[in-house]
């Protein structure tokens, strides 16, 4: 019976680290809410399917990459049946997404995603109005 | 027929021979890289600069302001660390041995535009590791600044100095941004493009709109009938040493 002190402290050790993930996520406010990305209103439809985009959109984008530098296809056939210029600047974030900061570093941040950086070089236009009001 | 060991020894020794002839026949025709290609749909865009109406030795930078505004080019005002595509050089510098003394007397000091000569055989393309930079099937020698590694090869081979290496991160010093064309980044290599974008969408290179006098003709070297080909059919012109067997696509009517 002399061990009921240490027993009880054992216990509540054990209780506190076995529940700690629960305490501190209570803490940090976590909630299983995904991402609040803005979604363009005018547009309804992306280039690809939502799931696609949504899971491989870095491949898409890799592909326009390689195939409107390398050899010259400017044109995207998208899943709509529509004909897309590829373009990161003008096309995605020009006519779309003309948010950068409320759709995809909301969802990047969310995904702790480092980067990427198409913006070291690639110009967000809505960064240009910006820079310079018009006079 | 039966043939014998020997016979078959004969003939396919000739064969040999043969073949290896033809490729030294070949080799030794000395085929001038700027000479129109074999495919004759294939176009090869040239320009042609006209001394005689350029403008740029009295302070006219029209075309340079152009190329800058639609690039991105940051003006870095530190020669050792300055940008580049399309930029104003001393006649001695473009020319250096096609002249005279009397021409040196002339027109030592006057300044042309000069940029990448888009060569048929670019020795930039030649070495550059990573195949960043290559060389496109309407003559443009096209710059990948996704995969450039910076390792500034390519400026080393280039014998005009047509490339800039950038040795810092240029946006601050982008003078006015456009959203049209991206920046680059520290440590990428870059030059002129002959505004591959602009010609993708049907439009003449910046230069060329932006000059007054007129003084900057583009067009298609293969086909006879393009303006290029009408004023170097007309008028004698020079490319920047040519004897470097580069095949430069960028012309001087002197």
């Amino acid at each position: 019976m002399r061990d009921r002190v240490l027993i009880v402290i054992g216990l509540l050790l054990f209780v506190s680290v076995v529940t700690y993930p629960m305490w501190h996520a209570a803490y940090a406010k976590t909630t299983a809410a995904g991402p609040q990305v803005k979604l363009p209103e005018q547009q309804k439809a992306c280039v690809a399917p939502l799931a696609f985009m949504r899971a491989s959109h870095m491949k898409l984008l890799a592909d326009w990459r390689e195939g409107a530098v390398r050899d010259g296809r400017l044109n995207y056939a998208g899943y709509d049946g529509k004909t897309y210029r590829v373009n990161l600047s003008s096309t995605c974030l020009g006519q779309c997404h003309t948010n950068k900061q409320e759709f995809c570093d909301r969802c990047h941040k969310y995904a702790a995603v480092s980067g990427p950086y198409c913006w070291d070089c690639h110009v967000e236009p809505a960064s240009v109005a910006r820079r310079m009001p018009t006079p | 027929m039966k043939i014998t060991r020997k016979e078959f020894l004969h003939v396919a020794g000739l064969a040999a021979a043969g073949a290896g002839a033809a490729r030294a026949v070949q080799a030794s025709s000395c085929a001038d890289p700027a000479a129109p290609q074999a495919s004759p749909t294939a176009k090869r865009w040239g320009m042609v600069i006209d001394f005689q109406k350029c403008r740029a030795g009295s302070d006219c930078d029209d075309c340079l302001h152009a190329c800058s505004a639609a690039h991105n080019i940051p003006d870095i005002a530190d020669r050792q660390r300055e940008v580049k595509w399309v930029w104003k050089e001393r006649y001695e510098k473009v020319f250096p041995f096609q002249q005279s003394d009397y021409t040196r007397r002339a027109y030592e000091g006057h300044p042309l535009p000069v940029l990448c000569n888009q060569c048929a055989s670019p020795a930039c393309v030649r070495v550059c590791p990573t195949a960043a930079t290559w060389k496109r099937e309407d003559g443009i020698v096209m710059m990948d600044f996704h995969r450039c590694i910076g390792c500034r090869y390519c400026m080393a081979a280039c014998p005009y100095g047509s490339r800039s290496f950038n040795w810092s991160d240029p946006r601050p010093h982008i003078r006015n941004l456009t959203a049209e064309f991206p920046t680059r980044t520290k440590g990428v290599v870059e030059k002129c493009n002959f505004c591959e974008e602009r010609l993708a969408n049907g439009r003449v290179p910046a230069c060329v709109e932006a000059c007054r006098q007129k003084a900057i003709v583009f067009g298609d070297l293969n086909d006879e009938k393009s303006a290029v080909r009408r004023l170097l059919r007309a008028r004698h012109s020079i490319q920047r040493q040519p004897e470097l067997g580069t095949g430069p696509s960028v012309f001087y009517l002197v």
